[in-house]
């Protein structure tokens, strides 16, 4: 009776390394509860946090909110970490920059509103690059997050905070925002599932605006299930984001366990970039036999370079982001803009430039028209595959203070997330190796509103490799 | 790039040293970005929404449940008095 | 050889749209007089993550208002961002429209026969309420965001007026039109009509456009902006007679002085950075439903002006009837009950004002002075009376104030039937003199 008791409160405590589907067949059949649950993550974010700095914010009142959840709720009493540029009302919302430190959300995102209605519980506030400005969550006024598999390194940007609690199951799934790159890079580096949908696909009302064309909130979760279970509650249309799709969402989990046979893949060879280290395009070549094995087919293909994407997205992006940072000018809410940081200064200015008289033409115009080649090469490229796989980064996680005085670090590190998230297309990164610890990403692309055939092929693929299994020792 | 002027456009304070900073690394960037040059889009349309959609709209209807309290809007303002907000005069009218 | 300096005048009209919510959120566009920040939004007030949806029929207004004044109404729109920094400018851009806008290249005809072109007509938001004053001894503003988001219409003309008589006549037709429309109340007092008047001055015969325009801001009446205007002539030709062109500025109107100042504006970058507003999907209007508004668009002044005069109602009448909304819907009114439309403009004229909103009361009123005939004998007796018990309005006459006498004309119209206004009002006239 001693022994079985032990090994009960020893499974109970480490309740923190459940997944979604695990925590909710435990909370419906009563093996838990839901106070349990957010106390066991609770727990472990005070206990790694101090290194980590994962979280800008911790909700300590989490616990109490888990005690009457309704439990026939899809999500109830699952603990959800939030990127700290989604409002939920009453909490911080900082976008890690000392211009918010101390404002607190006004009202709901969709996006929270949507979680809280199915009785998630918001744990906490990630860490990020602030204003979502990097690929290092390096640039937050609030100190680095560390990479969990090593703490020498980053976590990745600029969703790195939800990407590091993910991994360190500091929460069982967290929410990031990708504008290119900002939730596939950090979950390559981090070895978790990082999904970006569609543009459109989940409402952006009430996420801090970096660039409106392309910013998209998504799941990060520690597998495939996961991403599909999350990806369900917070897509769908919203009459107060009049760029939300019209369309309905699929359900995501329905067949997602289907098999892959003929699927069509395409190896972006233009992505395996020069100076690519051999390891990384080996693991790579390792992915696509996996796929081969899971019965699909695999043949190179050609894209644009995608080179061209920096120059686009730094246009667009910076331009977008001097208009969209405007409205943080310390009247109504915040500090004034002489807390905005260097690299949100830097931003601002190119893109004020690049919308400035007798520049518009030759930088954002030029840009969009860019942007349109960019997306009739994927939509020929789609016309002979179904999806497109490749190296999510060029690299692992890089040390720590690997991004300052780079200005383009970000844009370096996104260059082959960029040209789908310019383009709009749906993407998700998920662990295929190692190399000395760290962890490699591979990314999975489809045409639009094709979210259905990615969560397919991943979850085929994470059936069959453990890779997101493989769990820091922390 | 001016970047005296650039920083008035964009109301930002930069100090001498950030001017400096940022006007050899603004060189540097727009020689990145000059790549995009390489190709010819005069044929083409841009792109300026990938999103595909139009008409999208709302009716004219008030919606009650969205006009924030008094406290709410107040609530993150440093100067605020009898509702309003307040903040040093400008003295470009009269 | 002396130079004869003519005006070059163009206008930028806003017009306050009534309809039920804000241009871009669900707020209540009636904002007079309501508590300050009382009708706010994340998306008005411009928090973070907020975003804009635009309001379906402050669209069609403005197409409307577009196809009132002949525009063209472009099938392919969008808004755009105008960038700049204000504290009244929550978003620190305002949503309006560049490149695209919803309609342009229209015309007005004007009484006089002058045709005034029409550059465009778009839409746009509006902007918080700043209130200058004191607190704790500094000098502060206050910021009311109630106001916005509201929905504007921009109406701009060619810089075609070269008097300060048409300038006025385009405006009130504009606001006839407005009116009629029943988009907007027009009200320039309460601030639903604002205008901007550009106006320079070149020389007789020549067609170039003047190397400088001064703008005239903030005028909230048709009587200030006429002073305004002849005031403005007046300052830039002494100006230009003297060797010197005037500065390009802004400027207001003293009521007092009557006169207008300059407002010593810093050299703001105007440089307002343009671009395709991200958060809005383009609009595309159908033809056909732009043809189905143009159809059901309520019968113009200049049309019923036409119309009138070729039915044998004198250009007065015609004038004064087309001069006024109300005057205009109720003509209409009459005349789908079957009254003809001399009489309809004949009752309309003379129908006391206030009973003008009423239908059926036009219509008693007609049928009582039909049933009274009132002789020059009787109208003496009652002038004197009126005149005898209405001492103050005497003294307001006498000491300048012409329309005092208007209360006597409706009072004594009230009681006794049928007199005609301009009989009456010369009757006054002459009693007062008398006295």
């Amino acid at each position: 009776m001693v022994i079985l008791w032990s090994r009960l409160s020893s499974m109970k405590t480490d309740l923190y390394r459940l997944d979604i589907a695990q925590a909710r067949n435990k909370l419906l059949k009563k093996e838990i509860s839901a106070p349990e649950l957010v106390r066991s993550c609770l727990e472990r974010i005070h206990q790694l946090n101090p290194k980590l700095n994962a979280f800008t914010y911790i909700n300590d009142s989490a616990i109490k909110q888990s005690e009457h959840i309704d439990s026939s709720l899809p999500l109830a009493g699952i603990p959800i970490a939030l990127k700290d540029n989604i409002l939920s009302a009453g909490l911080p919302a900082t976008a890690s920059s000392l211009v918010l430190e101390n404002y607190i959300s006004q009202y709901d995102s969709t996006v929270a509103k949507k979680l809280k209605d199915a009785g998630a519980i918001i744990i906490g506030k990630t860490n990020m690059d602030a204003w979502a400005h990097g690929s290092s969550t390096e640039t937050s006024d609030f100190g680095p997050t560390l990479n969990p598999h090593n703490t020498d390194y980053l976590p990745g940007g600029s969703s790195g905070g939800s990407a590091a609690a993910v991994c360190a199951d500091m929460c069982i799934a967290a929410i990031g925002t990708e504008t290119a790159g900002s939730i596939r890079q950090p979950a390559s580096w981090c070895g978790i599932t990082g999904f970006k949908p569609t543009y459109g696909r989940v409402s952006r009302y009430g996420i801090i605006a970096m660039a409106s064309s392309t910013d998209s909130p998504g799941p990060m979760t520690k597998n495939v299930s996961d991403a599909a279970l999350l990806l369900q509650i917070i897509a769908g249309n919203d009459s107060q984001d009049a760029t939300s799709s019209p369309s309905d969402a699929p359900d995501y989990s329905k067949d997602i366990n289907s098999k892959i046979s003929g699927l069509r893949i395409g190896l972006a060879k233009d992505y395996l970039l020069p100076g690519m280290s051999g390891q990384v395009i080996s693991l790579i070549r390792n992915a696509a036999a996996d796929f081969e094995k899971l019965g699909a087919s695999v043949e190179e293909i050609s894209l644009m370079d995608p080179q061209y994407s920096i120059g686009v997205y730094t246009i667009l992006q910076r331009s977008e982001v001097s208009s969209n940072l405007a409205r943080y000018d310390g009247i109504r809410f915040g500090k004034g803009r002489d807390s905005f940081a260097e690299e949100a200064k830097r931003r601002i200015m190119l893109g004020t430039y690049a919308l400035s008289a007798g520049y518009y033409d030759q930088f954002y115009r030029k840009a969009q028209q860019v942007r349109t080649l960019i997306v009739k090469d994927f939509e020929k490229a789609f016309k002979n595959v179904d999806l497109i796989i490749g190296p999510t980064s060029p690299g692992t996680a890089l040390p720590v203070g690997a991004s300052k005085n780079q200005p383009m670090f970000g844009e370096m590190e996104d260059v082959l997330a960029e040209p789908s998230s310019i383009a709009g297309l749906p993407g998700v990164s998920v662990p295929c190796g190692f190399i000395k610890g760290l962890p490699v990403g591979l990314q999975i692309i489809s045409s639009a509103f094709n979210e259905k055939k990615i969560l397919q092929a991943a979850y085929a693929y994470q059936s069959i490799t453990n890779w997101h299994k493989t769990k820091p020792q922390l | 790039m001016d970047v005296k002027h650039i920083a008035k456009l964009a109301n930002l304070t930069l100090s001498a040293d950030e001017e400096k900073k940022f006007s050899s690394q603004f060189t540097d960037t727009l020689k990145t970005i000059a790549k995009i040059n390489e190709l010819d889009t005069s044929k083409v349309e841009p792109t300026y929404q990938v999103s595909n959609l139009h008409n999208v709209t709302r009716p004219d209807k008030i919606q009650p449940d969205r006009i924030l309290p008094l406290e709410t809007v107040m609530a993150s303002a440093i100067g605020t008095h009898n509702g309003y907000f307040v903040v040093p005069a400008i003295f470009h009218e009269n | 050889m002396k130079k004869n300096w003519q005006p070059v005048i163009g206008f930028e009209i806003h017009v306050e749209l009534s309809t039920n919510s804000k241009m871009f959120c669900g707020c209540p566009a009636d904002h007079f007089s309501k508590a300050p920040n009382t009708q706010v939004c994340p998306v008005c007030l411009g928090l973070p993550g907020a975003l804009p949806v635009p309001n379906a029929v402050a669209i069609e207004s403005c197409v409307k208002l577009g196809l009132a004044l002949g525009c063209n109404i472009n099938t392919s729109s969008k808004f755009d961002r105008k960038n700049y920094f204000y504290p009244d400018l929550s978003k620190g851009y305002q949503i309006s429209q560049y490149d695209q806008p919803f309609c342009y290249k229209g015309k007005v005809s004007l009484p006089s026969g002058k045709v005034v072109r029409i550059t465009r007509v778009h839409m746009e938001e509006d902007t918080a309420k700043l209130q200058h004053g004191e607190l704790d001894g500094q000098k502060v503003s206050f910021i009311d965001f109630n106001r916005s988001g509201v929905p504007l219409v921009e109406i701009v003309t060619e810089p075609d007026f070269d008097n300060a008589r048409d300038a006025i006549d385009f405006l009130k037709e504009i606001q006839v039109i407005v009116r009629l429309l029943k988009i907007s109340t027009a009200d320039m007092e309460k601030g639903s009509m604002r205008l901007e008047a550009n106006i320079s001055m070149r020389q007789e015969g020549e067609t170039a456009l003047p190397g400088y325009k001064v703008e005239i801001k903030n005028v909230n009446s048709f009587r200030f902006i006429n002073k305004a205007m002849e005031y403005e002539i007046q300052r830039q030709t002494k100006e230009l007679e003297s060797g010197k062109t005037p500065a390009q500025e802004t400027r207001g109107f003293d009521e007092n002085k009557g006169i207008t100042f300059s407002q010593r504006l810093k050299e703001l970058a105007h440089d307002y950075r343009y671009f395709p507003e991200p958060d809005i999907p383009p609009i595309e209007l159908d033809t056909k439903l732009i043809n189905d508004w143009k159809n059901k668009l309520p019968e113009l002044p200049e049309a019923l002006r036409k119309q009138l005069v070729s039915r044998g109602v004198s250009q007065i009448k015609a004038l004064t009837i087309s001069s006024d909304a109300l005057r205009i819907e109720m003509y209409n009114k009459l005349i789908q009950n079957h009254y003809d439309v001399n009489k309809a403009a004949d009752l309309i004229i003379n129908c006391p004002s206030d009973l003008l909103n009423d239908l059926n009361k036009i219509i008693d009123w007609d049928k009582t002075r039909q049933s009274k005939q009132v002789d020059l004998k009787t109208i003496d007796e009652l002038v004197n009376r009126a005149l005898k018990e209405n001492p103050k309005v005497v003294s307001d006459y006498k000491s300048g104030k012409t329309q005092a006498i208007s209360s006597l004309i409706g009072s004594i119209r009230r009681q006794s039937g049928n007199i005609d206004a301009q009989v009456l009002k010369e009757v006054l006239e002459r009693g007062i003199k008398n006295l």
